[in-house]
């Protein structure tokens, strides 16, 4: 199995070349446009100066300050490790009740409505109710999450199992592909491009439902620090953490999801 | 020859199939529909379209149960069935050798696929991409899926259909060379009367809806004497016997 191997990286070299050339002019873009945004802020902080609304220099201490402390690294830390659990658990339910329920129309049919109100009951209730009736501890947040993004994805994957080409399904049966084969090379790679829109929009919500489930019921994590802050009313330090848990969230959109959506879709075809 | 041993053939009897549609009308595509194909022949299933070829390939897949009647699959060799659908489908995000090894047994799966690979012209195409294939090509690796199973019996519904008609005659000689290197029993869905004459022993030609064998045609002649004179000669006394299908 040398010659494909070889193959691919043959063809894998010029591809990359391409990305890093269009990819310089829209960096060089998104580089200008937060420098302008950094500076509006200042300009804006010089002009009403306040407690309340510090400049920018400001909060970037505060935040070398935590870092320093390792305050910034421990909730970071705790929070990133709820957002992957979180985002494990409803991922993975979330894609079976899907898959399920878009191949199999009459349960579909029943369980529909469930899914309705599951996707209309605020995020906020559902935390409540995780809290008062599993306790304060860190099932109950991370169930409460993942309950929160369980319905979007089932209705993602649904959709996309709904689409599923009947064809390649037959193919596999008439050549007797064993059940692991099934999933990894036929149901999968036609389920991919739902699943990554689910993983996206999955991880922008549930990052922000955590800092939610860490300021009503956990003693640690950004969502703690900013209550905390929020008492003291420490704008800097709020914006600190803020800024640096986007910083981290964008590193691996950028680092993490996105290679590996390029990775999963190298068989399409290249534009010419 | 691997095709040696009991000659058990492939035997379809199909009694009854019916499509129901969600109007409660129903619609019978096969009535009474019996024939054989002896071992190591290949045979085609000729008939207008809609009169239920591939209705009734399906059934011999497998893949459509909801029929009353019974057939028998050719027993001894591999035991394993192949088909070469009407479309190529192929796995688009799997390479031309990693779909035509995924679609072998686990214990075949490392197994020197070089010859068949020569054979269909598919050398130098191994680690493409289906979308960067021509639908003739396409079709060689829907071939080459098939042939690599080393089937006990191989479907095929109208491999050649929507090409155009020189590239379906190198595909139809193509398959007549691996077939003979590889011989296995074969039966193949065709509207197309010259194919069948040109490919096989014995052609089984069908009525319209609801489908019933009208009337077997067999050809002894070896392949390789089928010149366009005898082929003429062919087609004229199948014309005699079949009037309604010239």
């Amino acid at each position: 199995m040398t010659a494909p191997d070889a193959a691919e990286g043959g063809r894998g070299a010029p591809a990359a070349r391409i990305g890093l050339a269009g990819a310089a002019m829209p960096a060089l873009t998104v580089a200008v446009s937060l420098l302008a945004l950094g500076l509006l802020w200042s300009l804006a902080a010089a002009a009403w100066p306040s407690r309340a609304f510090p400049p920018p220099g400001a909060v970037w201490r505060t935040l070398l300050g935590e870092a320093a402390s390792g305050d910034l690294a421990y909730h970071l830390g705790a929070t990133l490790a709820r957002v992957a659990a979180a985002y494990v658990i409803a991922m993975s339910i979330g894609t079976v009740i899907g898959v399920f329920l878009g191949s199999h129309r009459r349960a579909d049919r029943f369980f529909n409505p469930w899914v309705v109100l599951f996707l209309n009951v605020p995020a906020l209730v559902v935390i409540v109710l995780a809290y008062i009736w599993f306790g304060l501890n860190e099932a109950a947040a991370i169930g409460a999450v993942a309950v929160n993004k369980i319905p979007n994805v089932v209705v993602t994957m649904r959709e996309g199992a709904r689409a599923l080409d009947p064809s390649y399904g037959e193919m596999a049966s008439v050549y007797r592909l064993g059940a692991f084969d099934r999933i990894r090379h036929v149901l999968l790679p036609q389920l991919q491009p739902y699943f990554a829109a689910a993983s996206r929009s999955g991880i922008a919500l549930i990052w922000k439902i955590v800092l939610v489930v860490e300021l009503l019921g956990r003693s640690s994590g950004v969502g703690f620090q900013i209550y905390l802050y929020f008492q003291l009313f420490d704008v800097a330090a709020i914006l600190a953490y803020t800024l640096a848990f986007v910083a981290v969230m964008l590193a691996i959109e950028l680092l993490l999801v996105q290679p590996l959506e390029r990775h999963a879709s190298r068989w399409r075809r290249r534009p010419a | 020859m691997r095709a040696a041993g009991a000659a058990a053939p492939l035997r379809v009897d199909i009694a009854a199939k019916t499509f129901r549609s969600a109007q409660g009308v129903s619609l019978t595509a096969l009535r009474d529909l019996s024939f054989e194909v002896r071992r190591g022949e290949f045979a085609c299933l000729l008939g207008p379209s809609g009169c239920g070829k591939t209705t009734t390939l399906r059934i011999l897949l497998g893949l459509d149960r909801d029929f009353s009647g019974s057939f028998q699959l050719p027993e001894g060799g591999s035991g394993r069935i192949a088909a070469v659908f009407q479309e190529p489908t192929l796995l688009p995000w799997r390479t031309v050798e990693q779909n035509v090894r995924l679609a072998l047994p686990k214990d075949r799966r490392a197994m020197d696929l070089d010859r068949l690979f020569g054979d269909l012209g598919l050398a130098g195409m191994r680690s493409l991409y289906p979308s960067e294939l021509s639908l003739g090509l396409a079709r060689r690796v829907a071939l080459a899926r098939a042939f690599a199973n080393e089937p006990a019996v191989l479907f095929l519904d109208e491999p050649f259909v929507s090409l155009d008609e020189q590239t379906a005659e190198r595909l139809r000689h193509l398959l007549l060379s691996v077939w003979s290197a590889r011989p296995t029993t074969a039966l193949m869905v065709t509207h197309n009367l010259h194919e069948a004459l040109m490919l096989s022993d014995r052609i089984v030609v069908l009525s319209a809806r609801p489908a019933h064998v009208e009337g077997v045609f067999d050809i002894r002649l070896p392949r390789q004497d089928r010149s366009p004179q005898v082929t003429s000669d062919l087609l004229r006394s199948f014309r005699l016997k079949f009037p309604t299908h010239a």
